[in-house]
C-alpha cells in the first residue's frame, strides 16, 4: 500500500511538473505586460516533440541518444526520494538527502558528456561552463543540506521533515541561512536569471541550452520534461524542508488531498517570488557566478556554524 | 589646415590634383594613379577621415573613387587606370578602413589593389568564379549560377596556437532570427584573444541590378539596400539623383523627409535599447521598449501607410504628405513617447544588475574609432564628434540646430546613452519640423524629374540612425542609372565591433554586437 501511494507521487509530481513551469512562465509574462500562453502549453509543447522525429549528428555516439533517457530517469528517481504530498514513504526512507544529490549530479555528467558528443562547439563550451558552476553549487547545496541534517540527526529527508515537524515553529538562525543559500543554488542550479536564460537565443550566452542545443524531437523532449522536474524538484524541497506543514503525516484521503493543496500553495507562492525577482534583474556576467555561488556557499557555512554555536548546546 | 594648404602640400610631393567644387561641401580631386597611395599617406598626416571607396567602369577604363572627410568637408577623390592593367596601389596599408572595401572592389571588378595588407577575397564566396567580376560590363545580370552554390571552404581564417586556444564557430545560421554573418572566435576559456567576421553571405546584387534603373526604381531599390534604413538610404540616393539632375526638392518635401528619417532614428533607437538590455535577460526593459517602438511603428502605418516609410522618399521630393491632422498626432504621440522614457529611463538607470552589464564592457577606445573612421552612435561613444546633420548640414537641418550627443566612455553604457540623447535630439527636431512645416503654405512634394545628362553624377551624403550614409550615382543615357554605390555606415562599424570585444569574454558578445547593432545586410551589398 505504502510502495503503491510512493509510486503514484512520484507519478503525479512527474505529471505536474510541465503545469509548475506554465505557471511561471504566466507570472513572468505577466510581469512583463505580457499576455501569457496557457497553463498547459509546456504539455503541447512535449507532445508537439514527441510527435517530431529526432535528427541526431552523424557524429552522435550511443551516448548521445541515451543520455536523454539516463537523465530523465534520474530525476523520476530524484522526485521519488522527495518528500511531495506525504511523509515517511518507503521511497525515501530507501535514499538519503546525498542520494538526491548524487543523482542531480548523475544526471548533470550524462548532460555534460552530450554535450560534448557531438562535437560542436556550443556543446563543449555549455559542458564547461555548467560544470564550472556545478562545481561551486554542488558543496553549496550540500552545506546547507548537512545544516539541515544535523539539526535533525538524520540526513533521510522524511526524517529532518518530521523533527521540524515535530519541533513546531522556532526560529533557527541556522535555518534562515540555510534557506537563502538553498534558494540561491536553486536559481543556478535550474538555469534560470541572474544565473542563466533559459529563453535566450544567443548561443554564446548560453549554459544549459548550449548543451541541448542539438537534441530534437523526442530526446529534447525528455531533456526538457527533465528540466522542468528538476526546477519542481528544488521548489519542493525548499518548500517541504523549511516550511513543512501541511505535509500529510498519514495517508488517509483527506490528508493527502489537504498536503496536495498546501504544497501546491507553497509552489505558487515560491513561483511568483521568484518571477518578480528574475523580472528585477538582468543576468549577471558569467564570472560573476562564481562570486555569487560563493556566497551561497559562505551562506550555508554560517548556517552550520551558527547551528553549531547557537543551536546544538540545547 | 585647410584644403587650400593640403593642396599645397600635394603640389610640393608632386602629387598634380585637378579639383573642382561640384558641391558645397564636396570637392571633386583627380590624381594619377601611381600618386594613390601617397595622397592617403598625406590625408592620413593630415587627419582626414577615410570615409568610402568604390570603382566604376567606363568604357575601356575604370574610375577608382576614395571619399575623404575632415571638419564637414568631402573631399571625391579618383583615379583613372586602363582595363588592360587594372591596379593600384592600396589605401588600407595606411587607412584601416579601407581594407574591406577595396577587397569588395576586387571581387566585384577584378582591380588588383597592390601591397594589399589582406589580399583574401571579402565578398565573393563561392556563387561567381574567381577570374569572374560581377559589376564588370561584360558579366550577365543574372550571372551564372551553378544548381547548388559549393560549400565555401578555403577561406583562410587567421589561425591560432597554443596550449588552451581554442576556436569559437558562430553562424551564420544563428539560433535566433537574426541576419547571416559568421563570427570565428579564438578563446582562452572565456575570454575571447581574436574574433574575425565573415560576411557576404546576404549578397543580393544591389550594385548589378541598379545598372539600367529608372530613378523612380533606384529610390525603390535604395530603400532596400537595409531594411531597418529605408528611409535614409533612399534619401541618400535621391539626394545623389537630384544633384546629377541638377534639381532641387521644395522645402516641404525636406522638412517631411527630415521628419521621416528622425522617425526612422527613433524607431531604431528604441528597437535597439530594448535588445541591448534582451541580450542580458533583462526581459521587462526589452518588451517595454519594443511596445513603445511597435507604437511609432503602427502610426508610421497609419499615418503614411508603411510601418518602416519605404518607398515614401522619392526623386524629386517624398510620397506623403503631412497634413493638420497628423502633425497633431505627431506632437501627441512625442510627448506619449517623453512620459513613458522619463518613467522607464529612470528604472533602468537604477538598476543596479544592468549596469554590472553594460558599463566597461566592450570598450571602444576614442583612438580605435578615429583609427576605423567608426560612425554615428558608435563613433559617437567613443568621442567621435561628427554628424552629418551638424557638419555638413543639408536641408532641412541647415534652419535648426542639432546637438550632437558625445560620450568618451566608449562602452556598452555610451552607445546606450548616446542613442537615448538622439532620441530626445530627433524629437526635438521633428516638433521643429512640424512647426516649419505649419507655417508653409501648401504646396508641391515633389519638383518635377529632369532627365541628367549622360555622366552626370552625384554624391549624397546624409546621416542615417546608424551614422553617415553615403550614395554615389551615376547616370547613363536615357534617364538611367549607369552606378550606384550605397556606403552603409556598418561598413567601417563592424571593423571596430572586431577590436570592441577584445579582452571581454565570450558570452559577452552578443551584448557587445548588439550595442553596434550593424547591418549585415547594408554590408553584402
Amino acid at each position: 500500500m505504502n510502495w503503491l501511494i510512493a509510486i503514484l507521487q512520484t507519478a503525479l509530481f512527474v505529471a505536474l511538473a510541465p503545469l509548475l513551469a506554465g505557471f511561471m512562465k504566466f507570472c513572468k509574462c505577466r510581469l512583463q505586460n505580457r499576455r501569457a500562453p496557457s497553463f498547459f502549453q509546456p504539455y503541447r509543447d512535449l507532445l508537439k516533440l514527441t510527435r517530431k522525429q529526432p535528427v541526431i549528428s552523424e557524429d552522435a555516439s550511443w551516448l548521445f541518444c541515451a543520455a536523454p533517457y539516463i537523465i530523465f530517469t534520474a530525476m523520476v528517481l530524484a522526485a521519488s526520494v522527495v518528500p511531495f504530498i506525504a511523509v515517511d514513504l518507503p521511497t525515501s526512507a530507501e535514499a538519503d538527502v546525498i542520494v538526491l544529490v548524487g543523482f542531480f549530479a548523475f544526471a548533470r555528467f550524462f548532460l555534460a558528456l552530450a554535450g560534448l558528443d557531438i562535437g560542436t562547439a556550443f556543446g563543449g563550451m555549455g559542458s564547461s561552463r555548467e560544470m564550472t558552476i556545478s562545481s561551486l553549487a554542488e558543496p553549496a547545496m550540500l552545506m546547507a543540506v548537512f545544516t539541515l541534517t544535523m539539526t535533525a540527526s538524520t540526513t533521510n529527508l522524511s526524517g529532518a521533515i518530521e523533527h521540524v515537524l515535530g519541533e513546531g515553529l522556532i526560529l533557527r538562525p541556522s535555518f534562515v541561512f540555510a534557506l537563502f543559500a538553498l534558494l540561491l543554488v536553486a536559481v543556478a542550479e535550474t538555469g534560470r536569471i541572474p544565473v542563466d536564460n533559459p529563453t535566450t537565443h544567443l548561443e554564446l550566452t548560453m549554459i544549459h541550452e548550449a548543451m541541448i542545443l542539438e537534441y530534437s524531437g523526442r530526446h529534447l523532449a525528455l531533456i526538457e520534461w527533465a528540466s522542468q522536474l528538476k526546477f519542481m524538484l528544488y521548489g519542493v524541497l525548499i518548500a517541504n524542508i523549511f516550511f513543512p506543514w501541511g505535509i500529510a503525516e498519514n495517508f488517509g484521503l483527506s490528508a493527502l488531498g489537504y498536503g496536495l493543496l498546501v504544497i501546491a500553495g507553497k509552489l505558487i507562492f515560491l513561483c511568483i517570488f521568484l518571477a518578480f525577482a528574475e523580472t528585477a534583474v538582468a543576468k549577471m556576467r558569467l564570472f560573476r557566478v562564481q562570486e555569487y555561488l560563493g556566497f551561497a556557499y559562505l551562506l550555508g557555512l554560517l548556517g552550520m556554524l551558527s547551528h553549531i554555536i547557537l543551536e546544538s548546546t540545547r | 589646415m585647410s584644403q587650400k594648404e593640403f593642396l599645397q602640400q600635394l603640389d610640393e610631393a608632386e602629387i598634380f590634383v585637378k579639383s573642382e567644387q561640384i558641391l558645397p561641401s564636396v570637392e571633386l580631386w583627380q590624381i594619377d594613379d601611381k600618386h594613390w597611395q601617397r595622397f592617403a599617406e598625406l590625408a592620413a598626416e593630415n587627419k582626414m577621415r577615410w570615409a568610402a571607396g568604390w570603382a566604376e567602369q567606363n568604357g575601356e577604363q575604370f574610375y577608382v573613387h576614395a571619399c575623404f572627410e575632415k571638419a564637414g568637408d568631402y573631399i571625391l577623390l579618383r583615379a583613372t587606370i586602363n582595363e588592360s592593367k587594372p591596379e593600384i596601389l592600396s589605401q588600407a596599408t595606411v587607412y584601416a578602413a579601407a581594407n574591406r572595401s577595396e577587397r569588395h572592389t576586387h571581387d566585384m571588378f577584378g582591380i588588383d589593389f597592390l601591397n594589399h595588407p589582406d589580399p583574401r577575397c571579402w565578398m565573393r564566396h563561392k556563387a561567381w568564379g574567381k577570374r569572374d567580376y560581377p559589376l564588370r560590363h561584360n558579366f550577365p545580370v543574372q550571372g551564372t549560377p551553378a544548381d547548388i552554390t559549393p560549400p565555401d571552404t578555403d577561406y583562410h581564417f587567421v589561425q591560432s596556437h597554443g596550449v588552451g586556444v581554442y576556436e569559437i564557430p558562430v553562424g551564420p545560421v544563428h539560433a535566433g532570427i537574426i541576419e547571416p554573418g559568421h563570427f570565428r572566435f579564438q578563446a582562452v576559456g572565456e575570454l575571447i584573444l581574436n574574433l574575425e567576421e565573415r560576411l557576404g553571405y546576404v549578397h543580393k546584387g544591389t550594385e548589378k541590378i541598379a545598372e539600367g534603373r529608372t530613378p523612380e526604381g533606384l529610390a525603390k531599390l535604395a530603400a532596400r539596400v537595409s531594411g531597418d534604413t529605408c528611409v535614409s538610404h533612399a534619401w541618400a540616393a535621391c539626394m545623389a539623383m537630384e544633384q546629377a539632375a541638377g534639381i532641387e526638392i521644395p522645402k516641404r518635401a525636406a522638412l517631411i523627409r527630415g521628419i521621416f528619417a528622425e522617425r526612422e532614428r527613433i524607431v531604431n533607437h528604441l528597437g535597439d535599447i530594448g535588445a541591448i538590455c534582451n541580450d542580458v535577460a533583462f526581459t521587462f526593459a526589452f518588451m517595454q521598449f519594443m511596445r513603445l517602438k511597435e507604437l511609432w511603428c503602427r502610426s508610421n502605418y497609419e499615418l503614411f501607410g508603411h510601418r518602416f516609410l519605404m518607398d515614401k522618399i522619392i526623386p524629386g521630393g517624398v510620397a506623403d504628405d503631412i497634413t493638420d491632422a497628423s502633425s497633431k498626432f505627431l506632437h501627441t504621440e512625442i510627448e506619449e513617447l517623453r512620459i513613458a522614457l522619463n518613467d522607464l529611463i529612470p528604472a533602468l538607470d537604477l538598476n543596479s544588475s544592468l549596469e554590472d552589464r553594460l558599463y566597461t564592457a566592450g570598450y571602444l577606445s576614442p583612438e580605435t574609432a578615429a583609427h576605423f573612421g567608426t560612425l554615428g552612435f558608435v563613433g559617437r561613444a567613443s568621442g567621435q564628434d561628427f554628424d552629418v546633420r551638424r557638419d555638413a548640414t543639408y536641408a532641412p537641418y541647415d534652419s535648426v540646430k542639432v546637438k550632437v550627443a558625445l560620450e568618451n566612455q566608449g562602452d556598452i553604457a555610451s552607445r546606450f546613452w548616446v542613442r537615448y540623447k538622439e532620441i530626445n535630439t530627433s524629437l526635438k527636431l521633428i516638433e521643429q519640423f512640424v512647426e516649419q512645416l505649419a507655417q508653409l503654405p501648401e504646396g508641391d512634394l515633389m519638383t518635377e524629374w529632369q532627365t541628367p545628362k549622360s555622366g552626370s553624377y552625384g554624391l549624397g551624403i546624409v546621416d542615417g540612425w546608424r551614422g553617415e550614409i553615403i550614395s554615389y550615382v551615376r547616370f547613363a543615357e536615357n534617364n538611367t542609372i549607369a552606378r550606384f554605390y550605397p556606403r552603409d555606415p556598418s561598413q567601417l562599424n563592424w571593423e571596430a565591433l572586431e577590436k570592441a570585444v577584445l579582452n571581454n569574454i565570450v558570452p559577452d558578445f552578443p551584448v557587445c554586437n548588439k550595442s553596434f547593432n550593424c547591418s549585415y545586410s547594408g554590408c553584402d551589398l
